[in-house]
């Protein structure tokens, strides 16, 4: 497996006045393609930080960041919008769907991003939003949808493209249980069939059986990482709730 | 794609609704105040610009047409001794009084000139002909200036100056900027109606041979004759523009108007495209995230400017077409050329532009990482 996202020796500090805040203390961490690497820790801990800087958004304050073997904390501020274009989705707690825009229009602007004309946009959009469950659904706009198919229209703009990295924040957290579900297959999916790899931030133990590996953040550092048992007993297809439940409780 | 600056745009039909309104009104004030400029200008000059003439010999220190003193006809023999001169012509141009048949009182601009010469006379006659003022007591007045002189037909007798004047024509839309109408009759006639002397005139109209250099003719005039000025048509029509739309303030007043109503445009556009800007800052946060250039998020809230401008300008422009159309028949005419309408609208897509600077700044600002925080 080739590494996606590569963070060495990363540090971030916020400066505010004389008071200085070290949200990253010396992380490293490697995200290979096809594989589901879940942030979780409490609140401060970090993680949405360490999730922005792997998202070239943050700069970190020393430390490396490559992205698809490319090292990218030297590149300017007209250079990093290319770099997400080019190899990040992102799905995000609250959606960001344009409530202007239709469902299909919401990933039809995604692709004009990168300069695709706006007849293969479409044909494009058509396509991922059939892929996520919603080909009735293109031409309604996202106050009509369900927090699920909010989500679900996300990860299709966030598929724009064909990213070789998806960045998850707290995806399921304003979902309920089955929406939450179908969200995290789908992001399984994106990274065990699609080859991406996917990080998500979240406190919703409901993504656990999802996770090839959990990385646990607490004061800006990795305290834990571990593959969990469930991942391990993976076989290439994912295992019944039940059986997934039990593991954990167990 | 449907554009997310339209859709953005028409999202909010209130805010909209404003935004046009802001524009439509800097549009429709600022139309109207350039037309009225153009309309008082043309009326300032009408009567030099329509004069057929190459040059005006007139008193000396002359601020405006209307303020010409009488000088020595021997003038228009030296005038028409100098070589390079086809023709000249005496003119009387001045106030003076009309008595309306109730008694009171107007004022007019008398417009003395020789019927058998070819300059300074009436245009656009509607009713009778210049041989018509041939009788002794003749005038012709324009149509627009009926009511205020009290003229309800041809052949109706009034007073200009203590003399018998008597209606025997009228023009078309010739406007005068001052409240005094035009009153056009022959030289010797506006001589008693002005009070002026049998040998005195008020101005010398020239025209030039054919491949004469007026410059240097005038030059020859000046040379020749003393205590007089001489301009050529076109100076002496800018010397006229100018005292009456600058020298007396009316000209800066109607553009201080016309520039407050382009600026109450900015302002209105520039608040309420900021307004759409903030309300919809994490989307544009959003995008930038996505890996949006600042250079598309300019174009989105430029395109945004755009459009509200030429809905705004097409709009303001047909409310503005009706006073128009409307003015061309009274005193005051706005006068709008298409040169101008064409300028509006530059200037309206440049305010709108410019206007959206306010928002263009707000978005630069935006960090990206905004749309991690809930």
């Amino acid at each position: 497996m080739q590494t996606a996202i590569s963070v060495q020796n990363l540090t971030k500090i916020y400066s505010s006045g004389e008071a200085a805040v070290l949200a990253i203390d010396g992380v490293n961490l490697n995200v290979n393609s096809g594989e589901v690497v879940l942030l979780m820790g409490p609140s401060g801990s970090g993680k949405t930080t360490l999730l922005s800087i792997m998202g070239c958004i943050l700069r970190p304050t020393s430390g490396s960041v490559r992205i698809c073997n490319r090292e990218v904390t030297g590149l300017s501020e007209k250079e990093l919008p290319k770099v997400r274009l080019d190899h990040i989705g992102f799905v995000f707690q609250a959606f960001n769907l344009f409530p202007t825009l239709t469902a299909g229009e919401n990933v039809e602007l995604a692709l004009d991003l990168k300069g695709i004309s706006s007849k293969e946009s479409r044909r494009l959009a058509t396509g991922l939003i059939e892929q996520v469950g919603l080909k009735d659904k293109y031409n309604v706009f996202p106050s009509n949808l369900s927090g699920g198919q909010k989500q679900r229209v996300a990860i299709a703009r966030a598929l724009a493209g064909n990213p070789d990295i998806i960045l998850a924040d707290e995806p399921t957290a304003a979902l309920d249980s089955h929406s939450g579900l179908s969200v995290m297959k789908m992001l399984h999916n994106l990274a065990h069939k699609g080859g991406r790899a996917v990080v998500i931030v979240s406190h919703d133990n409901r993504t656990l059986e999802f996770a090839d590996r959990i990385v646990n953040i607490e004061d800006g550092k990795i305290l834990k990482e571990h593959i969990p048992s469930i991942a391990r007993m993976r076989k290439g297809t994912l295992p019944k709730r039940t059986e997934i439940a039990n593991t954990i409780v167990g | 794609m449907a554009s997310l600056a339209r859709r953005n745009l028409f999202h909010d039909k209130v805010r909209f609704a404003v935004t046009l309104t802001g524009i439509v009104f800097s549009v429709v004030l600022t139309s109207i105040q350039l037309g009225l400029f153009i309309g008082f200008t043309t009326a300032t000059s009408n009567i030099i610009d329509n004069s057929r003439a190459d040059l005006w010999v007139t008193s000396k220190e002359l601020t405006h047409i209307e303020n010409g003193l009488p000088f020595s006809e021997r003038k228009l023999y030296q005038v028409l001794a100098t070589p390079g001169v086809e023709s000249a012509q005496k003119q009387i141009i001045q106030f003076g009084s009309w008595k309306r048949s109730n008694g009171a009182v107007e004022s007019i601009t008398l417009v003395g000139f020789n019927l058998d010469g070819v300059m300074g006379g009436p245009w656009n006659i509607i009713s009778g002909s210049i041989q018509n003022l041939k009788t002794a007591d003749a005038i012709i007045i324009d149509e627009l200036y009926r009511d205020k002189l009290g003229v309800t037909h041809l052949g109706q007798t009034v007073e200009i100056g203590g003399y018998r004047a008597r209606v025997v024509g009228f023009t078309r839309n010739i406007r005068t900027f001052t409240t005094a109408p035009p009153v056009f009759s022959s030289f010797k006639n506006a001589q008693n109606y002005g009070g002026l002397r049998e040998d005195q005139t008020v101005y010398i109209l020239v025209k030039a041979r054919a491949g004469v250099d007026i410059k240097e003719l005038k030059k020859e005039l000046i040379s020749r004759l003393r205590d007089v000025d001489v301009y050529t048509t076109a100076e002496f029509s800018r010397k006229q523009k100018f005292y009456w739309m600058f020298g007396t303030g009316a000209g800066f007043t109607v553009l201080i108007a016309a520039l407050l109503g382009f600026l109450v445009g900015v302002v209105v556009v520039a608040q309420t495209l900021y307004a759409a800007t903030v309300d919809h800052i994490r989307e544009y946060g959003t995008l930038k995230a996505m890996g949006a250039s600042n250079g598309y998020l300019y174009r989105v809230i430029i395109k945004q400017a755009t459009i509200s401008g030429l809905i705004g300008y097409a709009v303001g422009m047909a409310i503005s077409l009706i006073p128009i159309y409307i003015s061309q028949r009274g005193t005051t005419a706005i006068i709008l050329p298409w040169q101008m309408g064409f300028g509006l609208l530059v200037l309206t897509l440049l305010m709108c532009i410019g206007a959206s600077l306010v928002s263009i700044n707000k978005v630069t600002q935006i960090d990206p990482a905004m749309v991690f925080k809930g």
